[in-house]
């Protein structure tokens, strides 16, 4: 496939064996405090084949989030059906990593101790832990800070942290909150292109959520575009830039520009309409 | 090393040197107002007397005390002993009660707040009678305390571990609740189970709240200890307080207080070392590796 027009919402990839995450007419309903009914997602059908890297675009309060949630078994949903590797979820499952948006990382456990949580939780002995988590440390390069507490680290820093603490658990689907949103422009960057290595490194299938389109586009092989709030999906593109991508160079390729004008012409309607109702809602 | 190098290091050391310079100043002028205020203390009890009466000086040392006079209790006390025995005695009941207070109120401070804070149920029956039992003067459950446990200790430890307890409880209670969600999750997807998602996110979340409590808490239990002392006893400083009061004994109440204050500060100084060894991951901790 050469074009990057709109492709049907079927599995991408006809030949993978089973989608790594599949939704079929999820919606998902919230209850205020106050009892009023709040609709984020409404009818979404959405796939990521195995060892996809997918991202989820859409206006801010479309729903993202609440798709990853859904996904980890962190919330069930009002209707339809989700599935991690072809199983109905049913709680948090075994098989998923989840970064967050924001520090998630234990702010009273230093780097190892953070880095060696998962396995430890999971019952792995004590050395092992602490020897897989050094591994990992060093891989995201933190070597001599396993002993350092969040706070005395960089924002960047922290990120690797909460990264190596996903990853060590060798998750098969990978959840990611707009994870990098906080860090400055330069650091952001490495950390992507730290990201795109590791990740080809274990074959994880990953669900990005990001409001940032170049982002979305730089990072993966399939954007998915999320309508404003009810969210459902509008429309999806492939991304077909070559692999290994360099996240600061890769900006600049002509198809690159291409893609995402398709992809922002059909985004951009979504913000204006997420943006007027935030205009709106102040207004009144 | 380049020049701009050794700027900066002729710039660290006089910095260096004018913190130093700062400390000796401000240790040197603490010490001065000390000395100006217990003097002119003194001054003031021995300026303008006319004979014997001391009415007539500037300031009664009958009911005002006398800075010399204080010292001399004091010695009086450490050679001859008090009233009620020798003055380490008196300490180290003081002490025992307000320790035993601290330890017993805090302990169930945080049971029941962690225990409350995790089940809402027991919260919403609970809730109003720890609200009613927290805006009731709980000084006045020493009277109680004396006549159900008697003059020995363990009537000031109760009435040191009531007014111990809600300060823990109440912040143990917040702690659980104010848990991070993200950090819950975190722990969840990870795969930790219920009881390491306690031990590993809500126990050390609510411990930082907790510490926070227990500077006030030690303060309390002094109070406890002291008051209950008041109320009646057969040893400790409180009952040295209310022994001076009941002889008009002015530099007695000083004195005692004085040995208070003491005690108060060192209680401070071990609270803080614990403190800064429970919580080293928090920022500002005095642990700061800088870098």
């Amino acid at each position: 496939m050469t074009s990057a027009g709109p492709i049907p919402s079927t599995p991408a990839v006809a030949d993978a064996n089973r989608p790594a995450i599949e939704l079929r007419g999820v919606t998902k309903r919230f209850v205020s405090p106050t009892g009023a009914a709040f609709t984020a997602l409404r009818d979404v059908n959405l796939t990521v084949a195995a060892g996809e890297f997918c991202a989820i675009v859409g206006p801010t309060g479309c729903g993202k989030s609440t798709t990853l949630a859904l996904i980890s078994g962190l919330e069930p949903p009002s209707r339809g059906e989700v599935l991690v590797q072809g199983e109905p979820v049913h709680g948090v499952g075994r098989s998923i990593g989840y970064m967050f948006q924001r520090d998630a990382v234990f702010p009273w456990k230093n780097v190892l101790d953070n880095v060696a949580a998962g396995p430890k939780f999971r019952g792995t002995s004590n050395g092992e832990a602490v020897a897989k988590a050094r591994d990992w440390i060093s891989r995201v390069g933190l070597s001599g800070f396993e002993h350092y507490y969040p706070h005395q680290l960089s924002g960047g820093m922290r990120k690797r942290v909460a990264l190596a603490q996903t990853l060590i658990t060798e998750p098969k689907v990978l959840l990611m909150d707009e994870p990098f949103s906080a860090l400055d422009v330069q650091t952001r960057a490495l950390m992507e292109n730290e990201l795109l290595d590791l990740w080809a490194a274990t074959g994880a299938s990953v669900a990005f959520v990001t409001h940032d389109l170049e982002e979305a586009i730089a990072l993966a092989d399939r954007v998915i575009v999320i309508t404003a709030g009810p969210g459902t999906v509008k429309a999806e593109y492939r991304v077909d830039l070559p692999r290994p991508r360099n996240i600061q160079e890769v900006r600049f390729a002509p198809r690159f520009v291409e893609i995402y004008e398709e992809v922002w012409n059909s985004l951009k309607d979504e913000v204006q309409v997420s943006y007027e109702r935030a205009t709106h809602l102040r207004a009144s | 090393m380049t020049v701009a190098d050794e700027l900066a290091g002729d710039f660290d050391q006089a910095r260096a040197r004018a913190r130093a310079r700062r400390r000796i100043m401000v240790l040197v002028l603490r010490i001065v107002l000390a000395v100006v205020i217990v003097g002119l203390w003194e001054l003031g009890t021995r300026t303008g007397c006319t004979g014997t009466d001391t009415e007539t000086c500037v300031i009664d040392k009958f009911f005002f005390g006398q800075p010399s006079g204080i010292w001399a209790q004091i010695v009086t006390w450490v050679q001859n002993g008090t009233a009620t025995g020798p003055l380490w005695e008196q300490i180290y009941v003081t002490l025992l009660e307000t320790v035993l207070g601290f330890a017993i109120g805090v302990f169930l401070g945080i049971v029941f707040g962690v225990l409350l804070g995790r089940n809402a149920l027991l919260a919403d029956i609970a809730g109003p009678y720890i609200r009613a039992l927290n805006a009731m003067p709980r000084v006045v459950l020493g009277s109680i305390f004396i006549i159900a446990l008697g003059f020995e200790i363990w009537s000031k430890v109760a009435l040191a571990v009531v007014l111990v307890f809600f300060v823990v409880f109440f912040n143990a209670f917040q702690g659980v609740r104010e848990v991070d969600r993200d950090l819950l999750s975190n722990a969840r997807i990870l795969g930790a189970s219920p009881r390491q998602e306690f031990r590993h996110v809500i126990l050390p979340s609510a411990l930082s709240w907790i510490i926070a409590s227990l500077h006030t808490s030690l303060g309390f239990a002094l109070v406890g200890a002291i008051v209950g002392e008041y109320l009646g006893a057969r040893k400790g400083i409180g009952l040295m307080i209310s022994t001076a009061q009941g002889t008009f004994n002015a530099n007695g109440v000083y004195a005692a207080m004085l040995i208070l204050a003491i005690l108060a500060i060192v209680a401070e100084m071990f609270m803080t070392r614990l403190e800064n060894r429970l919580i080293r991951w928090r920022p500002n901790a005095v642990t700061d590796v800088t870098f």
